[in-house]
């Protein structure tokens, strides 16, 4: 049955046999999750701790808080690694529970879309406040 | 050659919503329940950043979602989730250790995460938020 699948095409079965394969990354996934994951651990302290200090900010000390130097690269080291660490995990879910194989790839894509555009979004902020405030 | 698709009616093995889950079992579900959870509370972190970034306008309409009663749950929840995700995921990395990896000390690992991350919600709620008696009168 299979064989004829590809009988008008000059694609062998192997092409099939390699689509199933392993995609090579699996490591690589693991690896980069367990590394931005202990970036995260101290930086979540910082932000919680921040958060309690921030209770009530007015615009203005919001950020002024933010455009110090060492809270700024903090939270971009933060966005960018909890961003990364969301992709990778939510890839992950994604893979394990949606059976039907494009819309898998289409969740795949879209998450990664999102997460990509929210995270440009985000520093773009931090460094205008970083450079416009107090200047 | 062989198919990858089976035709053959196997007997199934019964499926999740028959077996009573332990602990462990709950606690990994609600390692990937609360990741994605976080993920969408990444969004409040990005609201603020975004909003200051914008305009004075759109920075205060943020924080006084954030500072109603529907915010303030929202946090309370993220707090936990955070904290429990946190921790379970440092147990992660001790069982990629080789670590802890037995049944008994997973199960006994299940209440120390547990433990860690109630007591840090609590702390951080009670030392953290001066309002928090106000908070407590106004929900009772």
């Amino acid at each position: 049955m299979s064989e004829n699948k590809y009988k008008d095409s000059f694609a062998t079965p192997l092409k099939k046999a390699k689509g199933l394969g392993s995609a090579h990354d699996g490591s690589h996934h693991w690896m980069m999750q367990k590394v931005t994951a202990i970036i995260i651990t101290p930086l979540i302290v910082w932000l919680i701790w921040s958060i309690i200090g921030l209770q009530g900010a007015s615009y203005d000390e919001f950020r002024f808080w933010l455009a110090q130097p060492a809270n700024a690269v903090l939270m971009i080291i933060l966005i960018f690694s909890v961003l990364y660490h969301a992709v990778l995990g939510l890839q992950v879910v994604t893979e394990d529970y949606i059976s039907s194989e494009w819309f898998k790839i289409m969740n795949i894509i879209g998450q990664k879309i999102f997460i990509m555009t929210l995270g440009i979004l985000c520093i773009f902020s931090i460094l205008k406040i970083a450079f416009t405030v107090g200047v | 050659m062989s198919d990858t698709t089976n035709k053959v009616q196997r007997p199934l093995s019964p499926h999740l919503q028959i077996y009573n889950l332990p602990l462990t079992a709950i606690m990994s579900i609600s390692h990937r329940i609360t990741g994605v959870s976080l993920t969408l509370g990444m969004l409040i972190v990005a609201a603020f950043l975004i909003a200051a970034g914008s305009s004075e306008a759109h920075y205060n309409l943020v924080m006084i979602v954030a500072s109603s009663k529907i915010g303030l749950i929202i946090l309370f929840l993220w707090s936990f989730a955070l904290y429990f995700h946190m921790f379970n995921g440092i147990r992660h990395m001790f069982w990629d250790a080789g670590r802890f990896l037995e049944k008994d000390q997973a199960m006994r690992t299940n209440y120390v995460v547990l433990m860690f991350a109630v007591v840090a919600t609590i702390v951080t709620w009670l030392f953290g938020c001066p309002y928090i008696s106000e908070i407590i009168s106004e929900v009772k």
